[in-house]
């Protein structure tokens, strides 16, 4: 079960959370001036990132907030948490897939 | 090439001979320089559609690049259950045109794949269930999909461990059986497929990876870069289940996928104790017991994306409690093992097997939680696709484009199991 850093209550286990899938994907302002394929991009397709991923997580079952985090998703370690609205952290270096330290740390990081 | 053919024969012959002589199943070749279609993903899917091309279309100088083994993937993980009791009319074409495949597929690859239709069979739990499972039996029935009502009495002489007692939190209140549903032998799946295959001359190439989608001034494919060299080829069917957006992004194709794992387990091996499939959807169980004797149970996915093929161990005790509760005699069972596969889900949970905007690049994804059930048909129709440059009937209407236009295959809601 992953542990997960609320940026409102700290650390819970995932069993409090649900998942709110890619992060950073902003409804169109004006949709009734979409094309269809410019509509499905924005409904449908997903970036489905094999490495670092932005996504969105929801506290349900504490604050019920939603939030964001950065998570390697071919290890499932996260790297950063971050509040909704805030961009997206630059990770240092070392944080990248390839060879990073031990778990837990760097995801308290970005509390 | 000459192949050995097995028989009931040629097992006792070879069982008297100390099993000395037995050829490898398939080669180990190099891989060309040139061919003229590469299947990209070595699971049941992509060994099947080497194997239809090249029996039913003449392609024989074929590649399926696997970049780890064969059969290692999903399907090697998955629960092996067969069934085609979908709701739609594109989907049960499509999954019954794999069941009947299934039932002669031993016979037609020379290779004993274990098809065993023992029935599957989905529990209804509330008036609700029994509605939607009673809508799934006439549906399937005008589709000519064999599905009937059971009342509990009649699903307890079908499974006689099944708990049908009213006292549960949530007792059985009916079920649905397709008689013509069951389990196989997923190894021998895609041992089958690679042994036919390779005998019709498909180059089975493990270890390759693809890193690189190469394309002409037209933008259609011309190559692949792999970790085993530049392969050329104007056809590219790509069957990469979890990892089909990794390998489409390397041609600039977004589709609209997101893998998650989906874990499975299976408790020690006991006598013969479970006649039939077990399904589900409310309370999220499946069960089946394989020939080797482990009760072989599903689990659900979690609920985040992945490519680790691991999962948490509380999605899998969710899973037990129900087991424990409609089968209370397995509750002093132990667990053997348990493991993950990455599975890649549609938004309307329908696979899709298409053509795509890059010209000679053919993708077959989507299969979600459900794509062992289809291998068969999936393989068979995707090359035909991949042959003739455009799609089967039957899976015309499972395009990338349907997103686009409206016309989704919504089994979300009508799949055996939540998601």
């Amino acid at each position: 079960m992953l542990l997960i850093v609320c940026p409102y209550c700290g650390k819970r286990p995932e069993l409090e959370f649900t998942y709110g899938g890619q992060a950073h994907l902003v409804r169109p302002a004006r949709p009734s001036e979409l094309d269809d394929q410019a509509w499905a991009e924005f409904l449908y397709m997903r970036a489905n990132t094999k490495g670092v991923y932005a996504e969105r997580w929801r506290h349900a079952r504490g604050c019920g907030r939603f939030f964001n985090a950065l998570r390697d998703t071919t290890t499932d370690h996260f790297l950063a948490f971050y509040r909704t609205g805030e961009p997206r952290p630059t990770l240092p270096a070392q944080l990248e897939p390839s060879d990073r330290p031990s778990s837990a740390t760097p995801g308290e990081r970005g509390t | 090439m000459s192949r050995q053919t097995f028989s009931g024969l040629s097992l006792i012959w070879r069982g008297l001979s100390k099993h000395q002589g037995w050829q490898k199943q398939w080669r180990k070749p190099e891989p060309k320089a040139r061919y003229d279609a590469i299947i990209v993903g070595g699971g049941g899917h992509g060994l099947g559609a080497a194997y239809y091309l090249a029996k039913e279309h003449g392609l024989t100088n074929i590649a399926v690049l696997e970049k780890g083994w064969i059969g290692g993937g999903n399907t090697g993980r998955n629960t092996t259950i067969i069934r085609s009791n979908y709701l739609f009319n594109e989907s049960a074409a499509l999954y019954d045109h794999s069941v009947k495949l299934w039932e002669n597929l031993s016979q037609v690859l020379n290779y004993n794949v274990m098809f065993s239709a023992r029935g599957v069979m989905m529990l209804a739990h509330t008036v609700h269930d029994i509605q939607v499972i009673k809508r799934h039996v006439h549906a399937n029935r005008c589709n000519g999909v064999d599905n009937e009502w059971l009342e509990p009495a009649q699903a307890k002489e079908f499974c006689p461990p099944l708990n049908i007692e009213p006292n549960i939190r949530y007792p059985v209140l009916g079920a649905a059986l397709q008689r013509r549903g069951g389990t196989a032998r997923h190894d021998a799946v895609a041992w089958g497929y690679a042994r036919a295959a390779d005998a019709l001359g498909v180059d089975i190439i493990e270890n390759c990876e693809v890193t690189g989608i190469r394309r002409d001034a037209a933008g259609a494919v011309e190559a692949l870069e792999t970790t085993r060299g530049l392969i050329q080829s104007r056809k590219v069917g790509v069957s990469a289940a979890g990892n089909t957006s990794v390998v489409m992004a390397l041609a600039g194709v977004r589709l609209p996928l997101e893998s998650f794992p989906l874990q499975a387990l299976v408790s020690e091996p006991i006598k013969p104790i479970f006649p039939c499939v077990v399904m589900s959807n409310t309370i999220h169980a499946y069960i089946s017991q394989s020939d080797k004797g482990e009760l072989v149970i599903g689990a659900g996915t979690d609920a985040y994306t992945s490519y680790t093929q691991r999962g948490a161990l509380h999605v899998n005790t969710h899973t037990l409690d129900a087991i424990c509760e409609l089968f209370p005699n397995f509750r002093r069972l132990r667990m053997l093992r348990n493991w993950g596969g990455i599975v890649d889900v549609t938004p309307d949970r329908s696979p899709i097997i298409s053509k795509t905007p890059v010209p000679g690049l053919y993708v077959n994804c989507g299969w979600g939680t459900g794509g062992f059930k289809a291998t068969p048909g999936s393989a068979h129709v995707f090359a035909w696709t991949i042959a003739r440059d455009e799609p089967h009937p039957i899976n015309a209407p499972f395009t990338i484009e349907r997103f686009r236009d409206g016309y989704l295959i919504d089994e979300a809601a009508a799949a055996a199991v939540a998601h």
